[in-house]
């Protein structure tokens, strides 16, 4: 068989396992609505196929893979410094806190610790891409419940957050800028003044989102009491960060887990809400955001002096050894649990990201609602589909 | 701080906490515990007998408080036949004969090549466990987890595609990521990385040969 033809039975294969799941769910009774994969609410190459009764959807269930990259298995052929190049893209609005965990797992087989300065610069470059990636999601949700205002401010501001990653990093999305004992750089001159300039822009841009979103109601009659999700239930799915602070589950990584940055020397508050629902998870995000730039400040007045590169071997091999590192990313709990066998590679990652387990509570919060209300919940969840395939 | 002396373990050699949840486990489990692992201050590991895979989810929710599900996941410890490293003479020839290397269990050893891990988290504690579980290379089957912790569907699809474990129970045990009609399972070591074995390492013809390393490399250039 020449390749062509087997390429063409791949595709048909392929088609046929597509049209099961609809006939999966199609029964005597009920229509089937395919939400995507290319749908705006869902960021990207979702689909969700839903069976519906009238307006009711009785089961969804989405359907990934259209963006599964692979990053486990490539992982295994990649020495230590080239995987951060990959991790970047996981998700790829919180561009530098991907490489953050894999290289504290890294670094603690190694038994390797990054200067004072570099866990400094680190945290403040984690809270830079919080503030990014959240700022994004601040305007999108607004959009897709139908308000078109919010999402302007949201580019125009996160703009400001992402120029000053780019004067660090060189990258506005893709940084690669996390070294296994340290930082590849310094800061620029005059970057502490332009970011506590920016820091006051963003809580400004906060407040405005606040007076135009969270304030209309519209917005509130359509996110107030749509889905809710009790805490317990959230657990069990392994919903993280702001999802499960919105059903009053104060946990947070950054204080919970301290994993060698600098979290623990400023004073911050972690917000949560005993509501649970849509409203509750897109208010938490808010004050997530406005949190973020005051860490970010006082890390700025704290920065202390000192090299930014541990001593580290030319050529890294890491000890033989197993260890999960997770952080708290601006989707939720994001680790690595990285086998290593002392070579040049890892001879095992396994990603956890945040959206995965986020999204994976979909099916159970979407039965039950309307079809507006599904993508108002699939918005306030928040994933990034490269979060989810991986 | 590195996590090895991190403020509040500075120091510590023995970790009373994770000490404590590890024997709490030892202690529900019986004799399906088969070891544990405490990494002072970080981490620790327990490894349950196939038969207690189900019980120890049971344990971990209802009787300790364990109820945040982190993940659940497959290792396949079989060496990789096609080499690990980017310079192995398997990447330079597609059809060299790989060494037979053991394998190499983790922290907390095992018998087979399949070994299901999974995660979970107590937020009285603060602590989490790591539980290790061998999957018998016969049969590859597991009990679900999905009777306890309903979020772990995704997890064991994820693993029955990449790995070829089934898990008993589960309800719908279908591929999530690959099309429904795919072969093989992707994450397995012996299952090749099609795109090293169409285009080598690009990293190999970079790398120049010093004139004193080999016999040939002056004469060539």
């Amino acid at each position: 068989m020449d390749p062509t033809q087997s390429q063409q039975l791949a595709y048909i294969a392929g088609q046929a396992a597509d049209a099961r799941v609809n006939v999966e769910l199609e029964t005597d009774e009920g229509m089937v609505l395919n939400l995507g994969p290319q749908h705006p609410a869902t960021h990207g190459t979702l689909r969700i196929v839903a069976k519906l009764d009238g307006e009711l959807v009785i089961k969804a269930e989405p359907i990934m893979g259209y963006m599964h990259r692979g990053y486990e298995k490539l992982t295994e052929v990649r020495t230590y410094p080239q995987i951060t190049a990959l991790i970047n893209r996981i998700d790829w609005l919180g561009n530098f806190a991907n490489e953050v965990p894999f290289i504290l797992a890294a670094e603690r087989l190694m038994d390797v610790e990054a200067p004072p300065r570099a866990q400094h610069i680190r945290t403040i470059l984690f809270e830079l891409s919080r503030i990014s990636n959240i700022a994004l999601f601040l305007g999108d949700m607004a959009v897709q419940l139908g308000a078109v205002t919010p999402v302007f401010f949201a580019f125009r501001d996160r703009e400001h957050v992402l120029n000053q990653i780019e004067a660090v990093t060189g990258g506005r999305f893709h940084p690669n800028f996390d070294r296994i004992g340290g930082l590849k750089d310094d800061l620029p001159a005059g970057w502490i003044e332009e970011t506590h300039a920016v820091m006051v822009k963003m809580r400004k841009f906060c407040d405005e989102i606040e007076d135009l979103v969270l304030g209309n109601e519209i917005f509130q009659a359509r996110t107030r009491g749509i889905g809710v999700i009790p805490a317990d239930v959230g657990l069990e799915y392994g919903l993280s960060g702001a999802n499960i602070r919105a059903s009053g589950v104060d946990w947070d990584l950054r204080r919970d887990n301290p994993v060698g940055l600098a979290w623990d020397k400023v004073d911050w508050k972690v917000w949560t809400h005993p509501d649970g629902d849509s409203f509750s998870r897109y208010w938490v995000r808010l004050q997530e955001t406005r949190e973020a730039t005051n860490i970010v400040d006082q890390l700025l007045d704290t920065m202390p002096a000192g090299p930014i590169m541990a001593k580290v071997p030319r050529i890294i091999k890491v000890p033989a050894g197993e260890a999960y590192v997770a952080t708290e990313n601006p989707l939720g709990e994001m680790g690595y649990y990285l086998v290593s066998q002392g070579e040049l590679t890892p001879f095992r990652v396994k990603i956890r990201s945040a959206s995965f387990s986020n999204m994976s509570i979909a099916p159970w919060v979407l039965q039950g609602t309307y079809v507006p209300d599904v993508v108002t919940i699939l918005a306030s969840l928040y994933f990034i589909l490269g979060d989810i395939d991986r | 701080m590195s996590p090895l002396s991190s403020a509040d373990t500075e120091g510590v050699t023995a970790d009373t906490a994770r000490e404590a949840a590890v024997a709490e486990f030892a202690e529900a489990l019986g004799d399906a515990c088969l070891e544990t692992h405490v990494f002072p201050g970080v981490d620790c590991w327990i490894r349950v007998a196939t038969d207690g895979w189900l019980q120890a989810a049971q344990v971990a929710r209802h009787e300790l408080n364990y109820r945040y599900l982190d993940f659940v996941s497959v290792i396949d410890w079989m060496p990789s036949p096609y080499g690990r490293e980017m310079d192995t003479q398997q990447d330079r020839d597609p059809n060299a004969v790989a060494d037979v290397e053991p394998m190499q269990h983790g922290v907390t050893g095992g018998d087979t090549r399949m070994q299901a891990i999974g995660r979970v988290h107590s937020l009285i504690t603060n602590i989490g466990v790591n539980i290790k579980c061998d999957i018998p290379d016969d049969t590859l089957t597991l009990d679900s987890w999905i009777s306890v912790f309903g979020g772990v569907n995704w997890h064991e699809r994820e693993a029955y595609e990449m790995f070829g474990v089934a898990f008993t129970g589960h309800p719908g045990l279908r591929h999530l990521y690959l099309p429904g009609d795919f072969e093989g399972n992707p994450m397995r070591k012996d299952f090749p990385l099609l795109a090293r074995r169409v285009k080598p390492w690009p990293g190999i013809v970079d790398v120049e040969p010093m004139p004193d390393t080999g016999n040939n490399a002056g004469g060539e250039s």
